[in-house]
């Protein structure tokens, strides 16, 4: 009795969760540090091209012309900043119902075969390296392509087919998730009013995992949003905004990859990039924000 | 002699190697209630769910024997099952209302089988609330989601959207086991109510049930039948001891 007493009050003890604390303390802090260091050098260096060479916030975000290295400079991230949004909502709008019917495969269709088959392979298309994407997509997508439609091959379309590929995984994955989680009960009560399978699919379970449906999407869009490589090397990287779906044109990632080791720190053109990785950021930072939003409302 | 709205004929069912339903003869009077009992594990909700299909959908489960309904065998092969379960409608053990408004809940079942006009649609829900006694409940919040209902609430609702497609027979797996005595007497009240219309097959854990609400009863031990008579019989004067032993609480 009198041992365990002096247990409760021994030292040693007291000392272990002093040390778990702060060893836990000190991992969140530097990770604290790191990301708030990261947000304020990207800030300070994307506002001092507004703060310190004067260049107007709206000329940068609607200006059409991207020059920053002529007598007159010009700095208009609009196309970067269409092909940017085009590129990853066009990928999300191909791979959202390829992944859907996919999971669906996989969790009402054909379980067994899915789950041991199907989908390790498209788990496994997450772990390819995004050259290797670029490179497949440059030289199957963007020569089918220039032979299919008029234009140049490279351009919009290739790059949204390349990360389509790219983030199906990501919808894939969640939409997976979102199906096996569903009630069974739900889809026997639709069973047992004399629907089909596809009318429970499409009526039921469709509707019932939307807002994880989504989740999934928009995850995809973020993703897709911040690939450099992959896309860079399959749309041609004009800073225009295209005529057609199969035209050169430019993302904010291509725009920095491509430039970003021609410029020297400090100038007005370095600084110009580091605005479009600000604006990259603020976007990751609005689809983390939907994210949580979505998922708020799937657990109502 | 009560006309027979559905009779099964030596009924088997197995998962995989397991035999959970073993050649079992029943036949359901039209408009009356028939309650299934015995203990845990026996096949009772095996047995329900082979006579609307359900058990189609799992895997492994194979159903052999014949299930007549008028002049068919529903269970031959080459039956449209989707047809048959709309004609045989079933209550779950827990409520499971679609995530939709309560007026969608209801209108699911006849949208799907064309009923497209707004006006029947709006008869056939108040019609299907009426009779499962949740319009007074519901009236003003038709358009509100169903899962913001009680438990006793979306199991009424669970029925009257079994209601709406217009079944002959509704079978109910433990439907009030889940819910708390007031609504339980509700749905015992309610089964009352419908039987002047549909055939009903009850599942339940309480003997009082099964007394109080059905016409026959079914006792079920391991996989089988041991004795199907009026309820009256069953809970005064069984034939057998298993029964008497069952009933009165020794085992199970
Ligand atoms: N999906 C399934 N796969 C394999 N075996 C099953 C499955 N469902 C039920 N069984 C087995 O079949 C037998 C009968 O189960 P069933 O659910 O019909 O019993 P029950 O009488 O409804 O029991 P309870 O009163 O507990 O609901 C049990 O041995 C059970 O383990
Ligand atoms: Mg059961």
């Amino acid at each position: 009795m009198a041992k365990s007493y002096d247990r409760l009050e021994g030292k040693p003890h007291l000392t272990e969760e002093w040390v778990g604390k702060a060893y836990t303390f000190v991992c969140i802090m530097f990770l604290v540090i790191t990301i708030s260091s990261m947000v304020y050098f990207v800030a300070s260096k994307g506002l001092s091209t507004f703060l310190v060479n004067g260049v107007n916030v709206g000329d940068l975000l609607t200006g059409l012309k991207w020059n920053p290295e002529a007598d007159i400079p010009l700095f208009g991230a609009l196309p970067f900043i269409f092909g940017s949004f085009s590129t990853s909502i066009l990928a999300a709008i191909i791979a959202a119902p390829l992944g859907f019917c996919a999971a669906v495969f996989m969790v009402e269709i054909a379980p067994k075969f899915g789950r041991k088959y199907m989908q390790p392979v498209i788990e496994l298309l997450a772990g390819i390296p995004s050259v290797v994407y670029g490179f497949v997509g440059l030289s199957v997508i963007v020569p089918f392509f220039r032979d299919t439609f008029p234009g140049q091959g490279i351009g919009i379309a290739a790059g949204a087919v390349v990360l389509a590929v790219m983030i199906l995984p990501t919808i894939t994955t969640i939409a997976t998730d979102a199906l096996a989680a569903l009630p069974a009960g739900l889809k026997e009560g639709s069973y047992a009013l004399g629907s089909t399978r596809y009318q429970t699919i499409s009526r039921i379970v469709l509707p019932t995992t939307l807002p994880a449906q989504m989740t999934g999407i928009v995850l995809g869009i973020a993703r897709a949003f911040g690939e450099a490589l992959a896309v860079q090397m399959v749309i041609g990287n004009a800073p225009h905004i295209p005529h057609s779906l199969f035209e050169s044109t430019s993302t904010l990632t291509s725009a920095i990859t491509l430039s970003m080791g021609n410029t020297s720190m400090g100038s007005v053109h370095n600084n110009a990039l580091w605005s479009l990785a600000l604006i990259l950021m603020l976007m990751t930072f609005v689809f983390v924000f939907i994210i949580r939003m979505l998922e708020r409302r799937s657990k109502l | 002699m009560a006309e027979i709205a559905l009779s099964a004929k030596n009924l088997s069912v197995h998962y995989g190697a397991h035999g959970a339903v073993r050649n079992v003869s029943l036949d359901f009077a039209a408009k009356s209630v028939t309650a299934l009992i015995g203990p845990s594990g026996c096949g009772k909700s095996t047995f329900l769910r082979s006579l609307n299909r359900m058990n189609d959908l799992i895997p492994n489960c194979k159903v052999t024997g014949e299930i007549w309904m008028k002049d068919r065998d529903i269970n031959a092969p080459g039956t449209d099952v989707v047809a048959i379960r709309q004609k045989i409608g079933m209550v779950f053990q827990r409520p499971n209302p679609f995530h939709k408004s309560i007026y969608e809940n209801i209108a699911y079942g006849p949208r799907y089988h064309g009923v497209k006009n707004k006006k029947k649609l709006d008869e056939i829900v108040e019609e299907s609330l009426t009779r499962a006694a949740l319009w007074d409940e519901t009236k003003d919040r038709l358009h509100k989601s169903a899962l913001a209902l009680s438990g006793g609430q979306q199991q009424r609702l669970c029925i009257a959207r079994s209601i709406a497609v217009k079944p002959d027979m509704i079978l109910m797996d433990e439907p009030a086991s889940a819910l708390d005595p007031v609504s339980t007497a509700k749905i015992e009240e309610l089964i009352s109510e419908l039987k002047r219309e549909f055939c009903i097959v009850i599942v339940t854990h309480n003997m009082y049930q099964a007394a109080r609400v059905s016409e026959k009863t079914a006792f079920f031990l391991t996989g089988q039948v041991v004795e199907y008579d009026s309820t009256d019989k069953m809970f005064t004067d069984p034939e057998r001891a298993e029964t008497s032993d069952y009933i009165s609480g020794r085992f199970g």
